[in-house]
C-alpha cells in the first residue's frame, strides 16, 4: 500500500490503512478562488438581491420619492387654490378621482402634494439623529471612560424623555416659528439616542478586535482607527435601526400635525389632512381613508425595508468572519 | 483476529459499520462522514485523531445521536451492546446516554451552565439517570463524585457556582458528570485541549485511572498525535471523513503507512521534539519522516533552518528587556481596586537575528510583555531598550518609526484582520501610514510580500473570510513585514492552527527569518514548538522569569521544577520513536 519501504516490515494484523486512492491526499492548505470576492456587506447585497420584500419596498420607496419631487407628473390640480365649497366632501368625480374635502380641495392633488413634507420631514430627521448619535456613540463606546460616562449620561437624559411628550412641548414653545426644519429638529433632538446606544454597543464589541491592536502596532492614530476600521465594523445595525426610526419620523410628524402641533394649515400634510378629516369620517370616510393610506403605504415600505435590512446585516446571523 | 483475541472478547462493546453523516446546507446535503467502521471492546481505550473538518467530533457525536441540528446519519449502525443507536427511539437514547454511555465535552467554560450551581448540575446528572433517590443520597452521591473527580473540599464546592472555578476543575467536574453512573463507554471530545499542558497531564492521568478501574472503554477524540499515542493502545487517523489508518499506537507512530499520517507525524511539535531529543545528534543527521515531496512540512527542516542562521549571525543585542514590571489595578466593586502585577522584575535581551521564546501557562504574563515591547501598554517600572532606545520616552514620530520597525502577529486569525478591508488594502496599510512610496510601488510591494509569504497574488482583491486560518495569518505575517521591520512579536502567533499548517507557518517563519534576518520574540504556551523554532527559552511563571537558558540547555538539562513539569507535560513523552 505505501510506495517507498524502507525495508518491509510485518504489520500487525489490526493495522488498517486505506487504499490512497480511496483518500487521496491534496496539498496543504490550498487558495481556494472558487467563490467571488466578499465581505459583510457584499455578502448582504447578495442576500438582499434575492429578497422580494427588498425590491417590493425598494420599489416603494422611490415612487414615494418620485412623487414627493415631481408630483405635477400624477397632477394638473392645485392642492390649495381650485378650492371650491361647492364641491366640499364631493364624490369622486372625472379629473377628482378620490373626491373633495371639506374645503372643496382634490384629495388625490392634496396627498400628491403631502407627500413631500412627510419625506422630507423623515429625512431631515434620520439625518439629523443619526449624524447625532453616530457621533455620541462612535465617541462614547471608542474612547470610553469619562467621554463614555458624559456622553452617555447626555443620552440617557434625551432618551428618559418620551419623544412625543418633547416634541409636543417644543412645538408649543415654537408655535410662531412651526416650519418642517423646527418640527424636524424636535423630533430629532429626541430620537438620536437609541442611534448612540446601537452604535455604542457594538463598537465596545469591534474594539477589541485584534485588527485594531494590529492597527495601533502599526501606527495608525486612534481617530483614524476609529474611522477605518472601528466604524465600518459597527455600523451595521445602525443602518437597520435608521431605516427604520424614518418611518418613526413620518408617523412623528403626523402625528404632531393630527395633534394641532404640528405644521400650520398652511402645509400640505397627511397629518394636517387626517386631523381635519376627523370631524367627517362618518358622512365622508374617503377624507380620511386616503391620506391615512398614503402614510400606511410609505412607512410600511420604510419599515419593510429595514426588515429586510435586518436580515440581510444581523451580525449574530452572519458573524464578522 | 486470532483465536485468543476472540475468546477475550466473545462480543465487542461498540461496533460502528459504514457510518455515513451528512449536513443539510443551502447547497444540498454536504457529506461529513464517508463510511466510518470502529470497533471498540469492553475496557479498551482508542483515540480517534485528525485536524479540524476530518469528522472525528462528528463521529463522537454521530454514536451517542447527538449530531447538531442539521446532521443526520444516511447510512450505516451503530451497534452498541447489540443495539443501533443510529435507528434506537429518543426514549431509548436518554436512558442510554449518560447511564451507559458518558460524554465529555470539548470546552469546560461553555458547558456548564453559569446560572447554576455545580452542585445543582451534578445533582441533576444524578437524578437524571436513577444512580439515587432522596435528597440527601442524591447530596451524598454528588460529593462521591466530585471527589471521584479529584476536586478537594467537595461539600464546600457544590455551593459554588462555575466562575468560581478554573479551567481545569470545571473539566474535573464534566469529567465526574460523565463517569457519575458509570458508563461502560466514554466519549472524550478534546477533553483537555483548551487547558494548560500541566493541568492537561494531570487531568488524563486521573481520567486514565477512573476508567481503568471502572473497566470503562473509552474513545479519546484529539488533534495532537503525541497525546494520542501517548493515551490509547490503539489509534484511529482520520482525513475529511475517512480512516485513513488505525492500528497500534507505537506501530503508526514508527511506521506510518499513509501519506497522510506520514505528513501528520511530521508535522507534529510533540514528536519532532522527541525526535530531536533521542537523536542527541547534530539536526542535519536526524533522519526526516518520509513527507510527500511537493509539500514538505517536516518540522525538523525548519529547526534546522534556524541553526544555519544562528551560526552565520554575530550576536548583539537588538532588545534588552531590563527590571521590566506592570502592575494592573483590579476594581473591586465600589471604588476600591486592588494591584495585581501582571510582570514582575522580568529581564532578558535577545541577540540580533535570533529567535526567542517566551513560554508560560495562561496568566504567566507572557502576552503582557508582549503589549509592553508594542507599546500597546505602558510599562509601572523599568526599562525597554531597542536599539539603544529607551521606548518609554518615545512620542509622536519617533514612535511612529520604533512601530516601523517592530511588528507583531497575533494568535486568533479570525480577529486579526479587518474583514471589510481586501488583502492587498491590509497589507498595504503599514506602508500607507507610514507614507511610504507611491500607490503602484506600494502595489509592487504587497505583491512581493505575498510571494514571501507563499500567497497567490490574485488573493490582493478578496476579503478575509475567504481564507482558513492559515492563510490569514500569512497575510498578517505579510502585513507584518510590510516596513521591512527587524523584530517581529508573535504572540501565539500558531497556536490555533492544525498541525500541518501550524508546520508550515513554523517553516515560513524559519525561511523568512533566514531571508531577512529577523528578529523574533516567539510567545507560546506549548514548549514543543520552541524546541523546533527557538535559540533561547525564558519560562515565566506568575509574572516571572523562572528559567533562561538556551533552548538545547532547557530540554536537556531543565534547572526549575517547575520547567521539567512543564517538559514532563509534553504528549508524547513516553512514546519510543524509534529513530
Amino acid at each position: 500500500m505505501s510506495s517507498d519501504q524502507k525495508a518491509p516490515t510485518v504489520l500487525s494484523p489490526d493495522h488498517y490503512v486505506a487504499a490512497l486512492d480511496e483518500s487521496p491526499i491534496s496539498g496543504v492548505d490550498v487558495v481556494s478562488l472558487d467563490e467571488k470576492p466578499s465581505n459583510l456587506y457584499i455578502d448582504a447585497w447578495r442576500d438582499l438581491r434575492r429578497r422580494p420584500m427588498f425590491w417590493i419596498s425598494s420599489a416603494l420607496i422611490i415612487f414615494v420619492i418620485f412623487v414627493a419631487l415631481f408630483p405635477g407628473v400624477f397632477t394638473n390640480t392645485p392642492p390649495n387654490d381650485e378650492c371650491f365649497l361647492s364641491n366640499s366632501l364631493g364624490a369622486p368625480t372625472a379629473g377628482h378621482p378620490l373626491g373633495f374635502t371639506k374645503q372643496g380641495c382634490d384629495i388625490y392633488s392634496r396627498i400628491l402634494h403631502g407627500t413631500s413634507t412627510s419625506l422630507s420631514v423623515g429625512l431631515i430627521v434620520i439625518a439629523l439623529s443619526s449624524i447625532t448619535g453616530i457621533i455620541m456613540g462612535a465617541f462614547a463606546g471608542f474612547y470610553g471612560g469619562w467621554v463614555d460616562t458624559v456622553l452617555s449620561r447626555i443620552g440617557d437624559i434625551f432618551f428618559s424623555i418620551p419623544y412625543i411628550l418633547a416634541a409636543i412641548v417644543v412645538m408649543s414653545v415654537l408655535s410662531e416659528h412651526r416650519n418642517v426644519w423646527v418640527i424636524s429638529l424636535a423630533i430629532g433632538a429626541f430620537t438620536w439616542p437609541s442611534t448612540a446606544r446601537v452604535l455604542r454597543s457594538e463598537i465596545l464589541r469591534v474594539k477589541n478586535a485584534d485588527f485594531v491592536t494590529a492597527a495601533t502596532a502599526i501606527g495608525l492614530s486612534r481617530f483614524r482607527i476609529l474611522v477605518r476600521h472601528v466604524l465600518p465594523n459597527s455600523i451595521a445595525p445602525v443602518i437597520v435601526v435608521t431605516t427604520l426610526s424614518l418611518a418613526a419620523a413620518i408617523v412623528a410628524e403626523a402625528t404632531l400635525s393630527f395633534l394641532g402641533v404640528g405644521l400650520p394649515s398652511t402645509f400640505m400634510s397627511w397629518g394636517n389632512d387626517i386631523s381635519t378629516a376627523q370631524v367627517d369620517i362618518r358622512t365622508a370616510p374617503q377624507t380620511l381613508i386616503y391620506p391615512s393610506l398614503a402614510l400606511t403605504i410609505t412607512v410600511l415600505s420604510f419599515i419593510l425595508l429595514g426588515e429586510a435590512l435586518r436580515d440581510a446585516l444581523d451580525p449574530k446571523a452572519r458573524a464578522l468572519r | 483476529m486470532n483465536a485468543a483475541a476472540a475468546s477475550t472478547a466473545d462480543a465487542p462493546l461498540l461496533q460502528v459499520r459504514n457510518l455515513h453523516v451528512g449536513f443539510r446546507t443551502q447547497n444540498g446535503v454536504v457529506k461529513a462522514l464517508n463510511g466510518v467502521d470502529l470497533t471498540l471492546h469492553e475496557g479498551e481505550t482508542v483515540a480517534i485523531v485528525g485536524e479540524s473538518g476530518s469528522g472525528k467530533s462528528t463521529t463522537a457525536a454521530a454514536i451517542i445521536n447527538l449530531l447538531p441540528g442539521s446532521g443526520q446519519i444516511t447510512e450505516g449502525e451503530v451497534l452498541f451492546q447489540g443495539r443501533d443507536l443510529a435507528k434506537a427511539s429518543p426514549r431509548e437514547l436518554e436512558d442510554i446516554r449518560g447511564r451507559l454511555i458518558g460524554y465529555v465535552p470539548q470546552d469546560p467554560m461553555s458547558n456548564l451552565n453559569p446560572v447554576w450551581s455545580i452542585g445543582f448540575q451534578v445533582e441533576e446528572t444524578i437524578r437524571a439517570n436513577g444512580l439515587a433517590t432522596g435528597k440527601k443520597e442524591v447530596r451524598a452521591k454528588a460529593i462521591e463524585v466530585l471527589e471521584q473527580a479529584g476536586l478537594a473540599d467537595a461539600d464546600q464546592r457544590l455551593r459554588q457556582f462555575p466562575h468560581q472555578f478554573s479551567g481545569g476543575m470545571r473539566q474535573r467536574v464534566l469529567i465526574g458528570i460523565g463517569l457519575a453512573a458509570s458508563p461502560r463507554l466514554l466519549i472524550a471530545d478534546e477533553p483537555t485541549s483548551a487547558l494548560d499542558v500541566t493541568v492537561q497531564r494531570r487531568i488524563l492521568d486521573h481520567l486514565a485511572t477512573l476508567t481503568e478501574d471502572a473497566g470503562t472503554a473509552v474513545i479519546f477524540i484529539t488533534h495532537d498525535l503525541g497525546l494520542a499515542a501517548e493515551r490509547a493502545k490503539k489509534l484511529i487517523v482520520m482525513y475529511k471523513g475517512k480512516i485513513v489508518e488505525s492500528g497500534p499506537s507505537v506501530e503508526i507512530l514508527q511506521n506510518p503507512q499513509h501519506p497522510y499520517t506520514q505528513r501528520l507525524i511530521a508535522a507534529a511539535p510533540s514528536l519532532a521534539s522527541r525526535r530531536i531529543a533521542f537523536s542527541g545528534q547534530e539536526l542535519g543527521s536526524i533522519e526526516h519522516v518520509a513527507a510527500n515531496e511537493s509539500d514538505k512540512v517536516d518540522l525538523i527542516t525548519a529547526a534546522e533552518r534556524r541553526v544555519e542562521n544562528l551560526d552565520a549571525k554575530p550576536s548583539e543585542s537588538v532588545i534588552v528587556v531590563d527590571h521590566l514590571t506592570k502592575n494592573f489595578k483590579i476594581r473591586q466593586g465600589g471604588f476600591r481596586s486592588t494591584e495585581f502585577t501582571a510582570v514582575d522584575d522580568v529581564s532578558f535581551s535577545i541577540a540580533k537575528g535570533t529567535t526567542m521564546a517566551l513560554v508560560g501557562e495562561s496568566g504567566s504574563g507572557k502576552s503582557t510583555v508582549a503589549k509592553l515591547l508594542l507599546k500597546l501598554e505602558d510599562a509601572t517600572s523599568g526599562t525597554i531598550t531597542i536599539n539603544g532606545t529607551d521606548v518609554a520616552s518615545l512620542k509622536g514620530r519617533a514612535l511612529l518609526n520604533l512601530r516601523s520597525r517592530m511588528q507583531p502577529v497575533f494568535q486568533d486569525p479570525y480577529g486579526t484582520l479587518d474583514p471589510l478591508h481586501n488583502i492587498g488594502n491590509t497589507i498595504a496599510e503599514p506602508l500607507k501610514t507610514h507614507g511610504v512610496g507611491t500607490r503602484n510601488e506600494r502595489r509592487d510591494r504587497v505583491f512581493e510580500l505575498l510571494d514571501q509569504v507563499s500567497l497567490p497574488r490574485v488573493i490582493a482583491g478578496r476579503y478575509p473570510n475567504e481564507l482558513s486560518g492559515g492563510q490569514r495569518q500569512r497575510v498578517a505575517i505579510a502585513r507584518a513585514l510590510a516596513l521591512k521591520p527587524e523584530i517581529v512579536i508573535l504572540d501565539e502567533a500558531v497556536s490555533a492552527l492544525d498541525v500541518l499548517v501550524q508546520a508550515q507557518i513554523l517553516r515560513l517563519l524559519a525561511d523568512l527569518q533566514g531571508e531577512l534576518g529577523l528578529t523574533y520574540l516567539f510567545i507560546t504556551h506549548d514548549l514543543a514548538v520552541v524546541r523546533v523554532i527557538a535559540d533561547n527559552v525564558c519560562v515565566m511563571q506568575r509574572g516571572r522569569i523562572v528559567e533562561a537558558a538556551t533552548t538545547d540547555e532547557v530540554f536537556d538539562n531543565p534547572k526549575q521544577a517547575y520547567t521539567r513539569e512543564l517538559l514532563d507535560a509534553i504528549p508524547g513523552a513516553g512514546i519510543q520513536m524509534g529513530v
